[in-house]
């Protein structure tokens, strides 16, 4: 099949390259389609070089993953643009190349919350899925040619690469919150168990600071700087009180008992439990206040886990943490969902490569080589049972058991105005700026407009 | 090639206010001159109009079209974005000055106008002390030269990062202050970090071109008025100051526009959608990153406005037109040092 | 020689206070490059532990800094170049010539300062893809250059008017062309202003990131703006503070010593020639 030239030409040359595709479907396009409709899985046709839109390569393992392939597929080569560090660069960079309709991103590296902006712009290709109705039994990857299996994947992962039902991205990274917390304290204190319920974690802080050497320690920090980590937070507090930003119907559901709830128990610990500088502390800050040993728990990211257990000097807790599932007011609490997902833009030749591709990147092989590499959360079910790696990362149980009960973010086409306004109300309750109640019915009137349909 | 009707410097003063006044006194000055003058003007200008023509005059007639256009929102019934772009005459506009907008409007217009003012000041007199500071000195003068382009020569990226880690609760400043401000959170210190950084950033700016004026000045007025008594205060009023004054309205005119405009430093020091923080140019930024392409160039075309009544301003308060009376007013200056030295 | 004495005193305090305040916060970025990654957030006035870590993972192999530093060469050179000879023969005639419209000219040229630079992007990216210009040099330096335009236009405008005008004419009365006039007599006598124009001009175009991001896709022509900001930790979450200090160090100093080294030369290159 032709290629579409690489800057798109002129309008003229756009056209003929239009028709060109379109012949080209209509003489071999279509052969397995069968019922998948709209979104235009037929477009999935053309092989040839395509390049791979991602966040830097952090360890070179990508790097390494993409020689392999290449090293294969000598008429498929892949190359790999790298986009800034920042998220919001990385999908402005995106929505750029989608807006010029340019074919220069084939395979774009999306992070989880992007999906349906991404999908009902048109900006993505529907994804061909297999047939998921087999579950547990026998087909091979093998078995439907050309289709994607995501049996062997986590089902809350899955969920972040469909819009509508229908499957756009490939989960190729997770992520989860963890309750981190001070295992040694603990136990001097005279506790076994990390805390299920928000009050056996006070109950615990209360016994801590009473100890010489958790005098000066804060209790917990959940970020609540006004940044998507606002979002998370809140999120995560308002599920696990049995409630959600955006109920089930796709309406604002911030006008329930359980909201409420949950948005007072972030306003309780900021004003009681947390360090006073909570509200500046980003990501790495809240880290950084772990390491330094004057935090009892915390809710963040895997990443911690390896670097918290450096023992350069750079943590004074190196060995002396441990995580547990986030806790909730009257039970286990529920996680939000992180990660990556791979996805074709609809404006990518050689599409049936960058499938080829995703399918690579995505499968258990390449997933293990990269959880080895980078610690990045897999999506893969089986790798957190997997002895090695577990011995590796002894987090994985916990954080499985993390992402199988996690929640999405709220799912939104205009995400960016809805995380926008979350981060700017549950920030002023957080604070002491608005009373609670009025926050959220500040933000529930703000959603509705927003996810109107 | 721009919508403004009135850009400052036609408005302030009548062409002819142009018209160097040397040239008429002197005899060559004649009519068949007019012509081949002018002819020379339009090729020596042509290249920077070519060029500002591509870079600048095209993506402002292709935003302000688009300032009167809405893309699809709503969602088929599939959950597709219905595509394509409707008209929207100056909905885009009014829609800045309604509801919660509004209030975001006024906000980032306030804090927009507060950081112009306060950085422009501050910015002008460090830089001026700065410029007279290094103007006096002989050995060394190179290397502080250099030394003060450090805060510009930075990348706004990476300065923004240095403050940001300077500003942090357990950062340096705090150490120094022995303080415990949360300057990064949002709120009113956050506004001082940024007027701190932007105005260490810039400073050298002004520092810089008001040197360079500095060092034009011919050395034999202030030796003359060195003869005459003239203290160093007095020097720097009468012949200083005026002297400079073309290449420091221009820099502080510059920087107005830039500050109006700024973006960079609050997104990288404190972050987006802060209140406290939030410029108009991050408002046409927000927009923009959420597609409603049409509303940020709305947006970016009230700011535009605003700017162009703010230079006109300026240019008026401070005297007629900058670059055309420029001339007059010194050469007045230098007279009227002259005329001091020889009394 | 009592007040001379004062006055050095003054001076020097005055040299001390001037680079204790552009320098401070520079130092403290330099040292926080010195530190160990892991002994990054410390505050203490000078390194405990020096390590050259962050510096050589700026350069490590695949961050391609190296090139990124050419390709910011390039086109801060370029632009710098081409906004020198474009901007002072406008300048030019805007100072010295009298022509109808100069202050329309004036007044339209500062006006396209007047516009966020965001949102000249989108129309400019359709623009340079249109035209094959996506992975190229001219699409980094062309904007740039007007960008820069107004700015060197005005000032040159200015520098150029302090001049007095007898010189000139007198040259010209001596036979001197217009042109041989402006190259051997108003250049020299500008020549601080020039240079100082060149400078900041060159250091917008080193420093411009949005417009160089957006146009190129291939590592091979990435500034080292853009390179910066691709620089990660390990994670995606960790912040890599250290190695991007050490990377602002990298990218400033070369700039001020190439200003220390040239600035002298230059100046007198330009002076040669001159009346004075």
């Amino acid at each position: 099949m032709r290629r579409i030239p690489p800057n798109g030409g002129t309008p003229l040359a756009g056209i003929v390259a239009c028709a060109a595709l379109a012949l080209s479907l209509t003489a071999c396009g279509g052969d397995d389609d069968g019922g998948s409709q709209g979104g235009g899985t037929a477009g999935l046709e053309g092989r040839g070089p395509i390049t791979f839109v991602t966040g830097k390569d952090r360890s070179g393992n990508l790097q390494k993953q993409v020689d392999a392939w290449n090293s294969d597929h000598p008429q498929e080569q892949v190359r790999v643009i790298e986009l800034p560090d920042e998220p919001n660069d990385q999908r402005q960079q995106m929505i750029q190349n989608a807006t010029t309709k340019s074919d220069a991103y084939s395979v774009l590296n999306l992070d989880v919350v992007w999906t349906a902006e991404f999908a009902a712009n048109r900006w993505l290709v529907e994804l061909p899925m297999a047939s998921l109705s087999g579950g547990s039994g026998g087909s091979s990857p093998q078995a439907e040619k050309g289709k994607i299996d995501l049996s062997a994947m986590l089902p809350a992962t899955v969920k972040t690469g469909q819009y509508r039902g229908r499957l756009y991205a490939v989960p190729s990274t997770s992520d989860a919150g963890m309750l981190y917390y001070r295992e040694d304290l603990l136990e001097k204190a005279g506790i076994a168990e990390p805390p299920k319920t928000y009050q056996e974690m006070w109950d615990a802080c209360d016994k801590v600071q009473k100890l010489p050497e958790g005098e000066d320690a804060d209790c917990y920090f959940t970020e609540v700087n006004k940044t998507e980590s606002m979002t998370i937070s809140a999120v995560e507090a308002i599920t696990a009180a049995g409630g959600s930003i955006i109920g089930p119907d796709g309406k604002p559901a911030l006008n329930t008992p359980q909201a409420r709830q949950g948005l007072e128990f972030l306003v309780d610990a900021k004003k009681t439990r947390m360090p006073k500088e909570a509200v500046t502390l980003d990501t790495e800050g809240g880290r950084r206040y772990f390491q330094s040993g004057k935090l009892v728990f915390q809710r963040q990211w895997p990443y911690q886990y390896a670097l918290a257990n450096e023992d350069d000097g750079s943590s004074e807790v190196a060995g002396k943490f441990a995580v547990a599932p986030l806790p909730g007011p009257d039970g286990p609490g529920v996680a939000n969902l992180g990660g990556h997902n791979l996805a074709i833009s609809a404006f990518a030749a050689n599409k049936a490569t960058s499938l080829d591709f995703i399918n690579y990147l995505t499968g258990a092989d390449a997933q293990r080589a990269n959880l080895l590499a980078t610690s990045q959360a897999p999506t893969i079910a089986a790798l957190y049972d997997d002895p090695e790696m577990v011995k590796k990362f002894p987090y994985l149980p916990v954080l499985k058991k993390a992402i199988e009960t996690a929640e999405p973010r709220p799912v939104a086409v205009k995400y960016g105005d809805v995380t926008a306004a979350i981060q700017g109300e549950m920030y002023d309750a957080v604070t002491g700026k608005k009373p609670a109640e009025q926050a959220l019915n500040d933000l529930q009137a703000k959603l509705g407009p927003l996810t109107a349909q | 090639m721009t919508t403004a009707p009135g850009h400052p410097a036609s408005a302030a003063g009548s062409p002819a206010a142009g018209a160097p006044p040397g040239q008429s006194a002197n005899g060559r000055g004649r009519k068949g001159d007019v012509q081949g003058t002018r002819r020379l003007a339009a090729l020596l200008l042509s290249p920077t109009l070519l060029v500002l023509a591509l870079v600048i005059g095209y993506p402002v007639l292709a935003g302000f079209r688009e300032s009167l256009y809405a893309r699809g929102e709503g969602l088929d019934d599939q959950g597709f974005v219905v595509e394509g772009d409707r008209f929207a005459g100056l909905g885009n506009y009014t829609a800045i000055f309604q509801g919660d907008r509004a209030a975001a409007f006024w906000n980032a217009f306030g804090n927009t106008t507060f950081f112009t003012v306060t950085t422009v000041v501050l910015e002008t007199v460090i830089g001026v002390a700065m410029a007279l500071i290094m103007h006096q000195m002989f050995r060394g003068r190179a290397l502080v030269r250099a030394s003060i382009l450090v805060p510009w020569a930075i990348p706004t990226a990476i300065s923004g990062l240095l403050w940001r880690w300077i500003f942090q609760a357990d950062g340096a400043a705090n150490a120094v202050l022995r303080e415990q401000i949360l300057w990064t959170a949002d709120g009113f210190p956050a506004k001082m970090a940024i007027v701190v950084a932007e105005v260490w950033k810039t400073s050298p700016f002004i520092g810089l071109l008001v040197l360079a004026g500095l060092q034009m000045i011919p050395r034999e007025v202030y030796e003359a008025a060195r003869v005459d008594g003239a203290g160093p205060v007095q020097q720097f009023w009468r012949i200083t100051l005026p002297l400079v004054k073309p290449a420091l309205l221009v820099a502080v005119l510059f920087r107005m526009l830039d500050a109006l405009r700024m973006f960079d430093l609050p997104a990288v020091l404190i972050g987006v959608n802060q209140k406290s923080v939030e410029t108009l140019t991050m408002l046409a930024w927000f927009e923009a990153s959420n597609l409603r392409y049409g509303s940020a160039a709305a947006y970016a075309t009230v700011l535009f406005l605003y700017i162009a009544v703010i230079a006109y301003l300026f240019v008026k308060l401070l005297g007629a037109d900058i670059i055309g009376e420029a001339r007059r007013q010194d050469r007045g200056a230098r007279k009227g040092a002259r005329k001091k030295v020889t009394a | 020689m009592s007040g001379s004495l004062a006055r050095r005193t003054l001076s020097s305090l005055g040299f001390a206070l001037v680079a204790l305040y552009s320098l401070a916060p520079f130092y403290w970025m330099t040292v926080s490059a010195f530190r160990r990654p892991q002994d990054q957030f410390d505050n203490t006035i000078i390194p405990v532990r020096w390590s050259w870590e962050n510096f050589s993972a700026v350069f490590s192999g695949d961050n391609g800094f190296g090139r990124a530093l050419l390709n910011s060469l390039v086109v801060a050179g370029g632009t710098t170049v081409l906004t020198l000879l474009i901007g002072t023969v406008t300048a030019y005639a805007l100072a010295r010539l009298d022509f109808r419209f100069k202050n329309a000219v004036l007044g339209l040229i500062i006006a396209t300062t007047m516009f966020p630079g965001i949102s000249q992007l989108v129309p400019l990216l359709k623009l340079f893809t249109d035209i094959g210009w996506i992975n190229t040099y001219q699409a980094m330096v062309v904007p740039s250059l007007g960008f820069a335009l107004p700015l060197s236009v005005w000032l040159l405008t200015a520098f150029f008017r302090q001049l007095p005008f007898e010189l000139e004419q007198a040259a010209m009365v001596d036979g001197c062309t217009r042109g041989q006039a402006f190259r051997k007599i108003i250049i020299p006598l500008a020549a601080p202003g020039v240079f100082t124009t060149a400078i900041l001009t060159f250091i917008a175009a080193w420093n411009e990131f949005l417009i160089a991001l957006s146009m190129v896709n291939k590592k091979e022509m990435q500034t080292a703006t853009v390179a910066i900001s691709k620089f990660t930790g390990v994670s995606g979450f960790d912040q890599p503070f250290g190695t991007q200090m050490a990377a602002g160090v990298i990218v400033t100093v070369p700039l001020i010593v190439v200003v220390l080294v040239f600035q002298r030369r230059i100046v007198a290159g330009l002076t040669a020639g001159g009346v004075k």
